[in-house]
Formats: structure tokens, sequence, C-alpha cells
């Protein structure tokens, strides 16, 4: 008998051996302005890096948020005891305003439909414990986020199925592509529950365009399924077409009444919008009043830490701050992913053309020996240990065409980017004496600046995976 | 086709609606000194209200640590990035630190087999998800925490088989009980993969003995199956006897090695010692590294929020905090404890004999119409209607005799609990003068004042609540 379930031993958790090697060679050797200019440069990390200042002065200048208090007088006992699995009102009703804020107000979110848990990971995961029976399957278009593979499958023991998207539309979702999917599904004896898109795309940096959008409500519709939009990435959408949100083109086709409309779900955070990943706030909002009864009692196990709650409840609620961060955080973010794009078509590497995420889909297939997944992974080898720059590989995100990879440009600062862009010059050009010179000058300069070291930093990256997007 | 999951439509959350009553009508009507004095008293809430003074005068001396501050320096950015699953270095060696305080330091934690979860919700759900399959079984000691129907089946599709502990010997668990268990779950066709107790005990508020430990090693090695020890209230034991845990006795043992101790998991909280339970802390302990491993990944669906873990590796690393505070923190439990037990001895009412935990086991047996559960039933709802107290019946907690009640003294001021006392008191002296007491009945009362028994209370839900504390 087994000691372990098959849970604990199996690894299902969708770690890929030849993931680790980014990510541990990378931890060997962290690239830093100072202490290590050679180190690998992290560009595998889906992180929001650009707008902290804007919460700092907001955190300096409002000191009760983080203290426990309310005007003046200590609300620590209340918030120590506050463990009520329908979330602190003052909160779900600041994140409702702020997702509509975040759509332009164009649709408005109740409070009362939302369901907060620790991120988006177990957002995610409970609409599928909600959603879905073992073995039901939910179609996800490729490339996606490779933690899907851990977080709707691995305890759920959901399965998916891919909608496969190619770069001959721009990786957009097409009805054939849905039917194909669904077609798949039924041969190998998989019932259908829902789709579920992340829009924006991650690891894209699109938004789904209405057209989309409209496929896709149509198609769960003659199905009788679900659709879930984890719309994460909501904050960061900075050119453009705009963010098209899937609760705006309910209402658009005044769909608010029918039975479609409470078969569509959606997935918020704070981790990317706000760069607050630690602090593990996410959310589902969901029309369906079972849903959301079911949802709430499951965020049981994974609750908001109330300090975080009364924290963010404090910030968000302020229009002035979430006003000025929206659009401040847009325009760093714009020009932050120009300078990437710039730099990589210097050195004749396209991008897909994006308008939102924190990073970009970079088009390498010119660069490999042959168009398959093995010379996918042996250039991404030689841009880890050679080029030093730790980027995603497509196929770790089940792109169907090798060649591509995500690369991040919100979680450095700018000089950092610069770096990069030169090393990748460098290996794609060859070495220039311009290049070498320029990094050496930039090294100067930095270390006359003086950097408070980090000192909060992971541990070991063994049996590691990397849970951020 | 069905829509839904079947989790979501067969209620397997383990809700009750009787139970609706008690929370509903303290809600609608909840006491407060100045603004309605004649509400009803909640002494269903398993919460450690007693000691919040001593942490807001840390908090006050240490504003860094809520302040996002390290040494006046703002670490709000590493913080807000911080997502790690293996948590906060600081803080797991400061909670490991905690853990061999409350145990006298008898006993070692290392920080690398702690796993940082959501709160000991996320933390058993996510064990069980390691240990058992769906369909495999956990046997538990009765009386249990309402919680575990829910914590412990409702997604990971694992069954409970209870082990039937009486009033007879204090409800304490032995050999045969556990025997019985285990055939039944055989009887049932299900696999039996462990044994989970709580210790001190909810609802009881007993520690486990020395001699049940035992027998529990003894019995999931014989078998080849996992023991899981909450130890969610080990901050709150306040008797004379020490907390002994299963880490302990692994020890004493000489078992910290061998195989069985890889199958020994223990499970804490910061949510009942701290009275934190809106700050989401709990944890998984294990010996086994496969289950850390595996446990560490499943703790992306609930970590603890960086915030916290920061503000709460500061507090748990001062260990002059630390000391007074487990030293402060028994006694007031001590006195209040007293303060419940000798309110109800007043009104003819007796309890197990128990020294930890935040609530009494309470026997009233004796003011049961017939020994049933549905006469349990209706005195609850009289306790809850005219008495105005909210407690929690045993039926709720799977105990296999009906008349005996949880009741909280932990979450109240002294005040609170005086009140709620002499509303108890005058209730029974109604009700014996209504009953006009008989010989049979005088008797009755007379052998049960010599026993020792105790009440435990359990919150009830109603609408769309499950009891999420315990």
């Amino acid at each position: 008998m087994g000691i372990l379930s098959k849970k604990a031993t199996c690894n299902t958790h969708g770690q890929d051996s030849s993931y680790f090697l980014g990510w541990e060679e990378y931890e060997k050797n962290p690239y830093d302005e100072i202490k290590n200019p050679d180190g690998i440069i992290q560009m595998g990390l889906a992180e929001n890096q650009l707008s902290f200042d804007l919460i700092e002065s907001w955190l300096a200048k409002n000191p009760d948020a983080a203290n426990f208090q309310r005007e003046g007088q200590s609300i620590f006992r209340e918030l120590a005891l506050f463990q009520d699995y329908h979330g602190l009102p003052s909160f779900k009703n600041a994140m409702a305003d702020f997702m509509s804020e975040n759509r332009g107000n164009r649709v408005s979110f109740d409070p009362k439909k939302l369901v907060l848990t620790a991120g988006a990971t177990p957002a995610n995961e409970t609409l599928m414990f909600c959603l879905a029976d073992r073995g039901d399957a939910f179609l996800i278009p490729t490339p996606y986020y490779p933690g899907f593979d851990r977080d709707l499958k691995w305890r759920t023991e959901a399965e998916i199925v891919p909608i496969q998207c190619t770069s001959a539309n721009g990786f957009r979702i097409t009805k054939s592509a849905l039917e194909e999917a669904y077609e798949q599904a039924q041969k190998l004896n998989l019932k259908v529950k829902g789709v579920l898109i992340t829009n924006p795309s991650n690891p894209l940096g699109t938004t789904t365009t209405r057209t989309e959008l409209n496929h896709l409500l149509d198609f769960i519709s003659r199905k009788k399924i679900h659709l879930i939009s984890d719309e994460i990435y909501s904050g960061t959408v900075f050119a453009s077409p705009g963010f098209i949100s899937v609760m705006e083109v309910l209402k658009d086709r005044k769909l608010e009444n029918t039975d479609v409309f409470n078969r569509v779900h959606i997935v918020y955070s704070l981790s990317k919008d706000l760069g607050l990943p630690g602090f593990r706030v996410g959310v589902i909002y969901s029309n369906d009043d079972i849903v959301v009864s079911a949802a709430t009692k499951m965020s049981s196990f994974g609750l908001i830490s109330s300090q975080t709650q009364y924290l963010l409840s404090a910030l968000l609620s302020d229009k002035n701050f979430t006003k000025n961060y929206l659009e401040e955080n847009q325009i760093r973010l714009k020009n932050r992913h120009k300078k990437l794009v710039s730099g990589l078509e210097a050195v004749g590497i396209d991008c897909l053309k994006s308008n939102a995420g924190l990073f970009c889909w970079v088009d390498m297939r010119h660069l490999l020996k042959s168009n398959t997944f093995e010379a996918e992974i042996e250039l991404w080898k030689k841009i880890v240990y050679e080029v030093k720059l730790n980027i995603s590989p497509g196929s770790s995100c089940h792109c169907n065409e090798p060649g591509w990879f995500r690369v991040c440009f919100a979680n450095m600062s700018e000089d950092t980017l610069k770096v990069a862009l030169d090393r990748l010059k460098e290996f794609v050009d060859g070495p220039s004496s311009t290049t070498r010179s320029q990094s050496e000058h930039l090294r100067l300069k930095n270390l006359r600046k003086m950097k408070v070291s980090n000192w909060v930093f992971r541990l070991s990256f063994h049996d590691r995976e990397p849970e951020e997007r | 086709m069905k829509q839904l999951s079947t989790k979501v439509t067969s209620n397997g959350h383990g809700q009750d609606s009787s139970y609706f009553l008690g929370w509903e009508e303290y809600e609608k009507n909840p006491y407060d000194e100045i603004k309605n004095p004649d509400g009803i008293i909640q002494m269903g809430l398993a919460e450690n209200q007693l000691c919040f003074d001593l942490i807001e005068t840390w908090l006050a001396k240490n504003p860094d640590a809520a302040g996002l501050k390290k040494d006046g320096q703002s670490i709000f950015k590493e913080l807000a990035l911080f997502q790690d699953y293996h948590g906060l270095p600081e803080f797991k060696k400061a909670l490991a630190e905690f853990m061999e305080e409350i145990r006298g330091n008898r006993v070692t934690f290392d920080p690398s087999k702690i796993v940082l979860a959501a709160g000991s919700t996320s933390a058993n759900e996510t064990l069980m998800f390691c240990l058992a399959e769906p369909g495999d079984a956990f046997l538990l000691p009765t009386p249990y925490y309402p919680g575990f129907d829910r914590d412990l089946k409702w997604r990971t599709g694992a069954e409970i088989v209870p082990i039937h502990c009486t009033s007879s010997n204090g409800f304490q668990i032995t050999e045969s009980a556990l025997q019985q268990a285990y055939q039944q779950a055989q009887k049932l066709d299900l696999k039996v993969k462990g044994v989970l107790v709580t210790n001190p005990s909810n609802p009881l508020g007993t520690m486990l003995t020395r001699r049940e430990i035992n027998l529990l090693v003894d019995f999931i090695s014989s078998k080849n199956i996992h023991l899981i020890s909450d130890e969610i209230y080990s901050g709150t034991v306040f008797g004379f006897e020490q907390f002994v845990s299963v880490m302990d006795v692994l020890k004493d043992k000489n078992l910290e090695n061998s195989e069985v101790s890889k199958r020994v998991h223990v499970v804490y909280s910061l949510s009942k010692d701290l009275g934190l339970p809106g700050f989401r802390v709990g944890a998984i302990y294990s010996n086994d590294e496969m289950v850390v491993s595996a446990a560490t990944k499943m703790s992306s669906f609930g970590l603890v929020s960086s915030q916290t873990q920061y503000l709460l590796s500061a507090l748990l690393s001062d260990k002059k905090f630390t000391s007074k505070y487990l030293d402060e923190n028994q006694k007031r439990l001590k006195i209040r404890q007293k303060q419940l037990v000798s309110g109800l001895e007043a009104a003819g009412v007796t309890c197990l004999k128990s020294n930890a935990g935040l609530f009494c086991w309470v026997d009233m047996r004796h003011l049961l119409d017939t020994n049933t559960f549905e006469a349990e039933l209706e005195l609850w709802k009289k306790i809850v209607y005219e008495v105005k107290l909210n407690i929690s019946p045993g039926s709720s907690c799977h105990c296999t005799e009906p008349g005996w009640f949880r009741v909280c003294f932990a979450n109240m001021s002294e005040d609170t609990l005086d009140l709620a006392m002499k509303r108890l008191k005058e209730y029974v002296e109604s009700t014996d003068s209504r009953r006009m007491i008989s010989k049979s009945s005088h008797e009755r009362i007379k052998s049960l004042r010599k026993r020792t028994v105790s009440n435990w209370v359990f919150r009830v839900s109603w609408t769309d609540r499950v009891p999420d504390e315990r």
C-alpha cells in the first residue's frame, strides 16, 4: 500500500526538468549591478517593479493603514480576530471599485459576488473545484502560463485540453481552433466543462479582441459550458486597442439576464498590477450565487490575512491614489516595453505586437538551427549559459511552434535592461568594442551608487518551481 | 449536463441546518454590555482574547515590524515581491523556536521541515492531499472539531471513521476503541491511511496522556499508517502537568530517526495561542522529506502574506516577549477557566476536568428530558433562546453520548462570563423548581457531581456559514 498519496509522489504539479536549468543557473549566479555584473539577468519573472515608489509614498503619508489604526484608534484586536470568509467589507468594496476603474468604469462589480482568495493561484484552483469533477476538462488556448498545469489539474484531477493558436494570425483564438479542441476532448473521452482564457494574455502580452470574446461567448453558450476569464493583467494595458473585459461584452450584448451570464467567471489579483505577489491577494467574481457560495466556503483554505486586507482596503479606497497609480503605471510599462522592443529590433529580433503585460512574446525562430523544440531548448541553453539571460522558452508554455520566448521587462531597472540588450546584441552580432566599453562605463557608473542590499532572497532552488507567472 | 461540480452540489462541506439557530440568533441579538445587555452571549467561539494587550504593547514599542521597515529602512519592496513558498527564513526559524519553547525546549524543530500554510485549516487539508487518496480514511477520536468534516473530507474525497470515546473514562482513547474503529473502516471497505488527533483536545480541553500517545504510536507502527497530531492548542496548557507532544514521546522512545517518525506529522497555528486567527498562520511539520516537498508546493494554494510573516517573525524572534507571553497567557487562561468551572458548579453543572484549551466540556446530561440527541437539541435551543447563551451541542462534535456541551471562556470579558453564569444558574434553578426535583433526579445530580466531565462548544452555521473558527 502506498504510504503517501499519488498526488504527493507523482509530480503532476507540472515540473519540467529542463526548466530547472534557467532558475538553477540564475540562482547560482544572479546578476547584480555592482557585486556580480557578469551574472545571469532574470528575465523569466513576470513581476512589476516599476511603480513601488508610488505605493511607498502613499504608505509614508498614510501610516495608519500598516499600523492597525483607523482614525488614530487601534483596531488591532478586530483585525487579529477577523477571519470571516466573507472578507473585510471595506476591502471588497474597494476591490470592486478598483476592478471597475480598471475597466474605465464601463462595467460595475458587485462586492457581494466577490470571493477573496490568497492569490490568483487558489482562485483558479477553487473555481476548478467548483466547476469540474475529476477527469473533466477545460479548454485553454496555447501558449499559456505553465503554472496552470499545477493550479488547474494537480489536486482537482481535472484535465486541460489545448486550443491550438498559431503565429499565422497572431495567436488569436479562432472558431475552428475552439471546435477542434472540443472534438479532441471528446476523442479523449473527456467531458468539457469550460474554457479558460487569460486576458490580457500571458505569455503573449496581448489583449483579447472583441471578436475573440464574441466567439468565446457564442461557443460556451452553444455548448452550455463555463468561461473563466483570468484578468490578472488587466491593469497592465498600456496601448490601444485597450482592454475589453468579457463583462463588457456581456453587457454590450445585453446578455446580463441570460443563462450564459451565470457561466462567466472572472479571476483577478493584485500581484501584477500593483506588484504585490507577496501579499497574496486574489479574487473570484461570479454571477452564479451557488458558485459564489461554494467558493466562499472553499476560501477557508486560503484566506487573505486581515492585516493585508486592511492595508489594501485603505490604499484602494483612496481614489486619488488609484487614479494616479493606474495612469502612471501604464506610462512606465509603455516606456519600458518600448525599450525592450526597440532593443530587440536593433538586433533583428521581432516581437508579437503587444499592448499589455509585463513581457514580450519574442520571435527567435530565425535563430534556431532547425524548426524543432530540441533546437529551441538548445538556443535556450545558449541564452542562459552564454548570453546569461534567463528567459522562458515557448515549449514551457505549450506553444506548438518552436522558437518563441517570453522575455520580461518590468522586473529590473532600466540600466539592467540595457545590459541585457547589449548582451543579446553581442550574441547575435558578435562582440564589438562599442558594446564592451559601454558595459564597462555602466559598471563604473553604478559603483558610485550605493544600494541597500536585498536582505530577502530566495534560498534554494532544489525542488523549486517558478511560481511567479 | 451537470453544470457545477459534485463538490458544490452535494453539500459535502458538512453544514447542519439545525445549527443555524445558534449563530443566527446570536447575530440577530448579540450581547453588548451597554447597548444590548439582554442579548445572546457568544460562548461558541474558541477565540483567545485574553492577551491582546501584551501584543499591542509590543507593537507600540516595535513600530518597524508593522511599518514594513527593518532598522528604520523600508523593506516594503522586498516583502511585496516575496512569494517564495519556502517561506520567509526568519519567520520559519522564529516559529520553530516558538514551538520548541512551548514544549519546554525538550524537543527541537528543524525550520527546513516546516511548511507554512494560510491557517491550520489549509495545513490539515494539504496533509490529507499528501497522505490520502480519494476514498481513503483517517480515524479520528470523538468528540472532534466539526470543521474537520469539511477540512479533511470535502475537496480531498477522503473519509473519516470515528474512534468512539466515552465519559466512562474521561473520553480517553483506548486500544480497543482504536481497533474497533480500524475494523469498522475495513467493514466499510475503506483503506485506513492514518489517525488524526487534536492535542490538547478540542472540544475536551484535555491533553492526551503519555499512555494514549504511546498507544497511538504503537498502533500506527503496527498498521504502517500515519499519525497527524494537531497541536494548535499547545500554548493554551495552563494546568500543573506539562504538555506532552507526540514529538516528546518519539524522542523518549528513541524513535526520532525511525521509520515511524516519518509518519508522524504535527500541525500548528497561531490562531489560538496568540489569538491571531485573522492573520492566517498555520504550519505543517513533518520528518518525511517527500511530504515536506509536496506540501511546500501545495502551499502555493494558501501562502501566508509576506507582510504578516515579517510582522510575526519580529514578534516571535523577541524571546523576552515570547517567554512573558506564554507565561502570562497560561495564568490568565487558568483564572478564566476556574471562573467558568466554579460558575457552572454553582449552577449544579460539572465539567470534564481539563487543563488546556479555550473551553470546557460541560456535562448537562442531568438537564436532559431523555437520554437522546433530540433532548440535547431541545435543551440547546432553550439555552440559546431562553438563557441566551450560544454554546455548542456535543452532537455537532460527533459525541456518542447526548448531553455534553462545549462552552468557551476566553472570548469575552470577566464581567460577561459572570453574567453568563448568573443566567445559567437562574435557568437551572427555575427548571429545578418547575420539575419539582424527585428523589431519583436528586441522586442523579449528586452522582454527577462526582464525575469529571467537560463540555465542548462549537460554532453553528447557517445560511452559507460554516464554523471556520474552532
